[in-house]
Parts: structure tokens; sequence; C-alpha cells
């Protein structure tokens, strides 16, 4: 088992890749064979790949508070006149539909939470064809970003209520980046370099849901997650490093997680869950708090 | 490395599940699912009591529709979740909500009592987080019953012998019991007994043996 970035990336140099690492872990970790594994992972991508269609023909939430955005984005992308590029707003437009089918009790890939589970699916869908990955390809992509993501979750956090949104949309961001950028054909060094770029973007992100829900900011926070992801993949893959070494940057990311304030870490006491339209929203939906 | 918090893949990628929320529907549901194993058959009636977060948050968390899903036996990725109040009611169970404003010691607490006839089944779970549960709670005795570890549950009726008899179906497979407590409603009628081993081996051979056993009403494994 891996323990750090590092440690992973060094490891995987006796595997044909990161993916095969992972699953060579897995097996050793639990009594389940190698088919086995690759079938839950199957099953994983299968509902990713569902959210993200759900999302994009258009919802709305259980309080009505959020629905519909991935399909306006959809319309607007098949204008085809936008700023920044096609494969990044799909991955965008993705985000927000995996998100807002979450937020209407439908079922979704938590990647690593239900919160975040836009970024991955979002990224994955948005390049599956233009970097024509195969079945097995898609799978793989999910065990590189798991391994990626253990070494993440292992030495910080992937809880808002632990660590903020840098946690949850920042972890999950990271591990996306660094499978976008093995996907793309980079190495895993360039991975490690995408991590650091986006967890230190992300840095300090704080969980502040409106009602306690996971809603506002949470579907938009998943487009910032899989546009940064994209970005960060395509600055590494261009040679761009990072100064403060990625396993660094995780520790930072704890770090700072755990000097936030309680009322920034999923307690709806701070950030946009106390501003004026959010406490009214609250009691529009909750009703005045008996206590 | 035992002593990593995530070891598998799949607490980073998965699970699949009904949303919104990690804590406060997927392992809303987990416990909604442990109880329905244990009491092992259809409640005619369901009482649900709401603790803190759980009290104050479970309409747009969906923890009560999640908590019931689980109760009527569904796990957390059943596309029938969202419906499970629906499925509930057409099936003639009847379910009562309460939040409470008392004080426990986990934010995301509910104390589940599920009745048939004379048979009554009490359980305090917790989410702790990213979907994962622990039952604190059965009958009124105090337990920590942690996912993750083998665990069996027997319900069984309150006569002389159980003990041995379930204690036996181990031994002679040479599995350790790690932690044991047993627990009855009142002298002579349901008792229960919650066994924690050091192995899953020979699960379904034990399970069999358990079920066959005279005086047992039901028997379930967790881990």
């Amino acid at each position: 088992m891996f323990y750090t970035v590092s440690d992973l990336i060094k490891q995987s140099q006796d595997y044909s890749s990161v993916a095969e690492l992972m699953i060579v872990t897995e097996m050793e970790n639990t009594s389940r064979t190698r088919e086995q594994i690759f079938a839950l992972m199957e099953r994983n991508l299968e509902a990713m790949e569902g959210s993200v269609k759900e999302g994009i023909a258009g919802v709305k939430s259980v309080t009505g508070l959020t629905g519909g955005d991935a399909k306006k984005m959809d319309e607007y992308i098949a204008k085809g006149d936008f700023l920044s590029g096609q494969p990044i707003l799909e991955a965008a437009r993705n985000a927000v539909a995996v998100n807002e089918v979450n937020a209407k009790m439908g079922l979704i890939c938590a990647t690593p939470t239900a919160g975040s589970a836009g970024v991955l699916a979002g990224v994955l869908m948005a390049v599956r064809d233009r970097l024509d990955m195969s079945h097995e390809d898609q799978v793989n992509f999910l065990f590189t970003a798991g391994a990626f993501g253990l070494a993440i979750a292992n030495n910080s956090s992937i809880a808002g209520a632990e660590g903020g949104c840098q946690a949850e949309v920042g972890s999950a961001s990271a591990m996306a980046a660094a499978s976008l950028v093995i996907a793309k054909g980079g190495t895993t060094e360039q991975a490690g370099y995408a991590i650091a770029m986006t967890l230190q973007n992300l840095m300090g992100l704080i969980c502040d849901p409106v009602a306690g829900l996971v809603e506002i900011p949470c579907v938009k926070r998943n487009a910032l997650g899989s546009s940064q992801a994209m970005i960060s993949a395509d600055m590494a893959l261009a040679g761009v490093k990072n100064v403060i070494p990625v396993d660094e940057v995780v520790e930072t990311m704890h770090r700072v997680g755990q000097q936030l304030p309680s009322m920034f870490k999923e307690t709806a006491e701070g950030g946009l869950a106390v501003s004026p339209t959010a406490l009214r929203l609250k009691k529009e939906i909750f009703g005045d708090d008996k206590k | 490395m035992g002593d990593l918090r995530f070891n598998s893949v799949f607490d980073i990628i998965g699970p699949v599940m009904v949303g919104p929320s990690s804590s406060h529907t997927a392992g809303a549901a987990r416990i909604g699912k442990v109880v329905h194993d244990i009491f092992g058959e259809k409640p005619e009636k369901i009482t649900v009591d709401l603790y803190e977060s759980f009290a104050k948050t479970y309409r747009g968390h969906g923890t009560d529709v999640a908590i019931v899903a689980g109760l009527l036996g569904m796990t957390p990725d059943d596309p029938r979740l969202a419906d499970s109040l629906k499925i509930a009611y057409e099936d003639g169970i009847k379910v009562a909500f309460v939040p409470k404003s008392d004080k426990v010691d986990h934010p995301n607490t509910t104390k589940i009592t599920m009745i048939k006839g004379d048979h009554k089944l009490t359980v305090t779970g917790i989410s702790i987080g990213g979907g994962n549960i622990q039952i604190s709670e059965i009958n009124g005795f105090k337990i920590s019953l942690s996912m993750g570890t083998p665990t069996y549950i027997t319900v069984h009726q309150d006569v002389a012998g159980m003990i041995t008899k379930v204690t036996q179906a181990f031994t002679k497979r040479n599995i350790n019991i790690g932690t044991m407590t047993v627990t009855r409603e009142s002298k002579g009628e349901k008792a229960i007994m919650i066994i924690e081993v050091d192995d899953k081996q020979d699960q379904k051979e034990i399970l069999e043996e358990l079920r066959s056993l005279k005086y047992m009403d039901n028997v379930t494994f967790f881990e």
C-alpha cells in the first residue's frame, strides 16, 4: 500500500500503470478477485454515465433550490458561440448535471463524496471520446483517480465537516486532474504537479451550504472543480511544474482545514449560509427553528 | 498499513447512492437496512426518533425517506429509495417521525422502533460520515457496533442453552469471538446476541447452522 502521492508515483514504476498498482493493492487489501474489483468499478462508471445524462436532460431538486442549469449550459454549448473551449464547458456542464441529480435524490457515484460527485464524472465524460478511450480505459481512469484520491485522503481529509469544501471539491478536482494527465499520456510526475496546482488553487475553500443542503453553492462548486482539473492537467502537460512539492501541498490543505473555524465546515453557520437570502430560504424550507 | 483511514479504492470512488448526502442519506439508509435485517420480518408500525442535525435537516436531505427505505430492506443505491414513504404506506406500514430536542453524543443520531404484534425492536444508529455508520444501542443496551468488523446478530427465544449452541458454531471452526453482548426483552421472551468475530470465514455455513437451531428466529451477518 502506498501512503503519500510520492509513494504512489514511486511504487507505480514497478507496474504497467497507476491503475494496475491500484487494482493489485485492492486485491491484496480485500479478498476480492481482479474480476470482482473491475466489475465493482464498472458499476460506478455506469452510475456516473447515468447521472450525467439525467442531469443534462433537466431536473429539479427536492427543495426547488437547484436544477435545470446543466440543461441551459447544454443548449448554450449547442449554439457553438462561447468564450471558453468546448471540452471545459462540457466538463462543467456534466459536473453541474451530476450534482443537480444528487440534489433531487437521484442515483450518483460519490467521488469522493456525494457533494463533489460531479467533478470526476464530469471531466471523464467530457474527454473520453476526444481521447478515444475504450471502456477499459475509462474504468482505469477511475482506478487512477481513486489511487491519487487515497493518497490525498490518508494525508488530509475528504469530508467537508473536517476540512471544508477544499477537502471535498478540492480533493475531487485534484484526483480528476491527475487522472486526466495520465489519460492524455502524461507522466506520473506531471500528475503529481497537476494535483499540487489544483489543491494550491482551491486552498481554503470553505463549506457553507445554504440551509445545510447539498445544493447552494455545492452544485456550482462542481463546475469550479471540473474546470480547474482540466486547466491543471493542461498546465502540467505543458511542462509547468510546482515549486511546493505535492505532498507538502496536501499536508498544507490538511493544516488549513484544521485551522478553519467550524462555521466554515458544513455547519451552515457561516459564509453564504448566513447571508440574508440564505436565512430566508432556510425559513421557507424548514419553517422556524423551534428550540 | 492497517492504521490508514482509507484502505480501499472504493472508499474514494463510490458508493453508488441516491443523493444528496453520503452521511444524511446513504448512511441513514444503511442504518435502516441494519434494523430491517435484525428485525427479520415486515413491521406493522415504525417510529423514527431523530436527533440534532438529523432532526433539523431530515426533510431537505431525505433522511426520513432514506431511513424508511432501509427499513423496507433497500440499500442506499436502490432507485426506489425516493418513493419509500409511498411504498410503506401502500404496504399498510404505519410510520411516524419524531424530531427530538434531547442532546445526544453524535449529531447524526436516530432511534428506530419496529413493532409487529408482540415483537418489538429498538435500535439507535449514528451516521459518522461518508456513508459509514455505527449502531450504539439495541433494545436499551449500549453496544458499539461498527460496520467493518464481521458481526453476527441473532434474535432468538430466551431459553437455556442458546449461548452454548451458538458459540459452538464458531468454536468448531476455530473462529475467535472478539466481543459478545447478550440482551433480552424480558425473561423467556425474545433475546438478542451480538457477536463480533475475528474472521469472516465459513459465513454461509455458520448462518445456515445458526438459523436451523430450535428457538432461533433470525440471524444476520454484517461486515
